[in-house]
């Protein structure tokens, strides 16, 4: 590969300085001398269609990656806290963890939400506790990521009464709400209503952001939890891309255009996850193949004429399956990699799972050392240095061509015969992840697939976080702290108005509008969690499961 | 090697709203690999609906699958509503994301075996065909 002079890349912002041990600096991107037609159909320059390389054209020299940790817990006062700790440790973004509750639509004094309230994020009931969240936290300064789909409408209708109330302008909001239904019912299981009402809310908060709030992204399309499911890696691609599709098929129904939206649609990327061999080269062309696969099928498909449409926007991720219980200091190991397999596929935010993971919450100490693997790649790595740096290497371009196009058959085989939903709806697709897991789960326990210090190199080691040591330790006061807090809120309402609310919002569920302005003043009129998804339950009815085993 | 002996029931259930599957459903295809029979209750169970499936359909084992960490408070209702209603030949065993240091706390409640992040799907079909009141010789 030819030295280069930075062709193609054009410099829209100031580009950090960079140099080698020897001194000299380091080109923003290496290039072919003369790129010839096959350069420009399958790569381009960064910032350049198909996206191959990246979406912008100075990639980490113009700005680092988002760093951000999963965290949010107990109560809205805690949760506060650890957002400033966070944010104090150097942290550039948030991402906040609801409750099951929350997620649910249960609120906080519900029966059925008793052993859950506040364990595995915050409990958010009403506006005040997302108010109180982000006190001290000016929200056109610091993105927030969300996770949070069933009732994501009404919590991001609480988010955005926080900004107002902070008096920050919504189109100055920076963020994602993960509003990603259709991988609730694949994976991750916090579902509420049947496939078809979760599509609307789905896309009404996709409509509504583009044109009220652009720069928060209104769904993160959600590989991850697919891939723990017991997705391969060519699925783990195929399968959001195809809840994305039935996503736009829904908006395009309503008779927009894909440039009218998708700009505010991104996706929530897997490295390290699913079933099968890690491998740190497919991985990085799995990511790179994304975005060609995306930007072709927008530009070739839809006829996207916006550069943003085309531009596939994603964050990486994992969650816990390939953090070992056993020996976990070696997951510190596991989590650079993934991260390093992130970067140099050219993601735009990485959150990795904690060394701990495999046993609870995750603790400070974790957390920490997850931030510092970022830290260190970013600043003592040299890999951010230089932008899609294996580019025209013979062996990621040939992996990369050769996901791609297995990605690319398993879209065309499910959009041939009407897109992804009628097989989520009969549990075709959850039963195969099944079967895939298990397949997974057997080859580890053959040694076939090597887990080092789980089923080769293992020692006898004293597991210390199995005995709790060091871990996080849940808040047993959360829940009555929770419940007083709610009760306060509840207690300072006009039940009169409460009561007209929910009968307006109950109309707007039963017809075709828009349901975000509706859940945002129903967040004023200070309803909760529970009482909106309780009106929208008895609209749209209650997703019952298919066999899924 | 079941000649002998009738199949061994197992319901295999997600209490609580905590809706990670993976794990149960690996379970769920050892156990039939096994030549089990395995009836699965879907997520989100209450006490009240794990019990009445256990009945009505006879079981010989109830495996719940938790990795919410809510183990605690589900396993104290489960085994008082078991022992309510005389079920107590039925093998109750807990699998998921389980703190070694609360093993012997669920133990004490009657819960018979605990398989937690270091157990392999293995040790669970041998735990369960050895102990339970179907399957043991």
């Amino acid at each position: 590969m030819a030295k280069s002079k930075d062709n193609g890349a054009k410099k829209e912002r100031p580009v950090r300085e960079a140099a080698y041990n020897s001194g000299k600096p380091v080109p923003v991107v290496y290039g072919p001398d003369a790129p010839d037609e096959g350069y420009r159909e399958k790569l381009g320059a960064p910032g350049e269609y198909p996206y191959t390389r990246g979406i912008y054209p100075t990639m980490y020299r113009g700005s680092l990656w988002t760093m951000r940790q999963y965290a949010g817990f107990s109560t809205s006062a805690d949760t506060n806290a650890r957002f400033h700790f966070l944010l104090g440790n150097g942290q550039t973004g948030l991402s906040m963890a609801y409750d099951l509750p929350t997620q649910l639509g249960l609120d906080s004094d519900d029966e059925a939400a008793q052993d859950d309230v506040g364990r595995l994020g915050v409990a958010v009931d009403t506006a005040q506790d997302m108010a109180d969240v982000f006190e001290g936290i000016p929200l056109d300064k610091v993105s927030v990521s969300h996770t949070i789909n069933s009732t994501a409408a009404i919590i991001q209708a609480f988010w955005l009464i926080a900004a107002e109330r902070q008096g920050v302008a919504l189109d100055k909001l920076r963020g994602t709400f993960q509003n990603d239904m259709l991988k609730e019912y694949i994976g991750r299981g916090t579902w509420i209503f049947p496939p078809r009402p979760s599509m609307r809310l789905v896309a009404d908060i996709i409509e509504y952001n583009a044109k009220h709030c652009p720069r928060v992204n209104a769904v993160s399309v959600s590989a991850t939890h697919i891939a723990e499911t017991g997705a391969t890696l060519a699925q783990d691609v195929a399968f959001p891309i195809l809840n994305a599709l039935a996503y736009i098929r829904e908006l395009t129904s309503r008779g927009l255009h894909v440039d009218d939206f998708v700009p505010t649609m991104s996706f929530h990327l897997s490295v390290g996850g699913g079933v099968g061999p890690f491998n740190l080269l497919e991985s990085i062309g799995k990511l790179r193949a994304a975005r060609r696969i995306w930007a072709r099928t927008m530009k070739e498909k839809y006829g996207a004429k916006n550069p943003k449409t085309m531009q596939l926007k994603f964050s990486t991720g994992n969650c816990g399956s390939r953090m070992a219980a056993r020996e976990p200091l070696n997951n510190i190991v596991r989590q650079t990699l993934y991260t390093l397999a992130a970067v140099m596929g050219g993601t735009r935010s990485v959150n990795m799972a904690c060394f701990d993971e495999a046993f609870e919450i995750p603790s400070d100490e974790s957390i920490r050392t997850a931030l510092r693997i970022q830290q260190v790649i970013a600043h003592e790595s040299g890999v951010a240095d230089t932008v899609d740096p294996l580019a025209g290497g013979y062996a990621v371009e040939a992996v990369t061509d050769q996901v791609e196009e297995e990605i690319q058959a398993i879209v065309d085989d499910y959009e041939s015969r009407g897109g992804i939903v009628p097989f989520i709806e009969s549990g075709e697709i959850q039963r195969l992840l099944a079967r895939q897991a298990y397949e997974h789960q057997r080859k580890i326990a053959d040694g076939e697939q090597v887990w080092v210090g789980v089923n080769k190199f293992t020692s006898e080691e004293e597991d210390r976080m199995s005995a709790g040591e060091g871990l996080y330790e849940a808040d047993d006061s959360a829940l009555e702290k929770q419940k007083e807090r709610l009760a306060r809120v509840k207690a300072a309402r006009d039940e009169g108005e409460v009561a007209a609310q929910l009968e307006k919002l109950a109309r707007a569920c039963e017809s075709k509008e828009n349901l975000v302005p509706y859940l945002m003043e129903s967040a004023r009129a200070r309803l909760t969690v529970g009482e909106m998804t309780g009106v929208m339950r008895g609209a749209f009815g209650a997703y019952v499961e298919p066999s899924v085993v | 090697m079941m000649s002998t002996n009738k199949r061994i029931r197992v319901l295999m259930a997600k209490p609580g709203l905590d809706g990670h599957d993976r794990g149960v459903k690996v379970i769920i295809h050892a156990l039939r690999d096994a030549g089990m029979e395995v009836i699965y209750s879907g997520l989100r169970q209450t006490v009240e609906q794990i019990i009445a499936v256990a009945i009505q359909e006879n079981v010989d084992v109830i495996g719940l699958s938790i990795l919410s960490g809510s183990y605690m408070g589900i396993a104290r209702r489960l085994m008082a509503r078991i022992k309510e209603e005389g079920l107590d030949d039925c093998l109750v065993i807990f699998g998921g994301n389980i703190l070694e240091r609360d093993v012997a706390g669920l133990k004490s409640l009657g819960v018979a075996e605990v398989f937690n992040h270091h157990a392999d799907m293995t040790e669970v079909v041998s735990y369960i065909r050895n102990n339970a009141a179907a399957g043991a010789a």
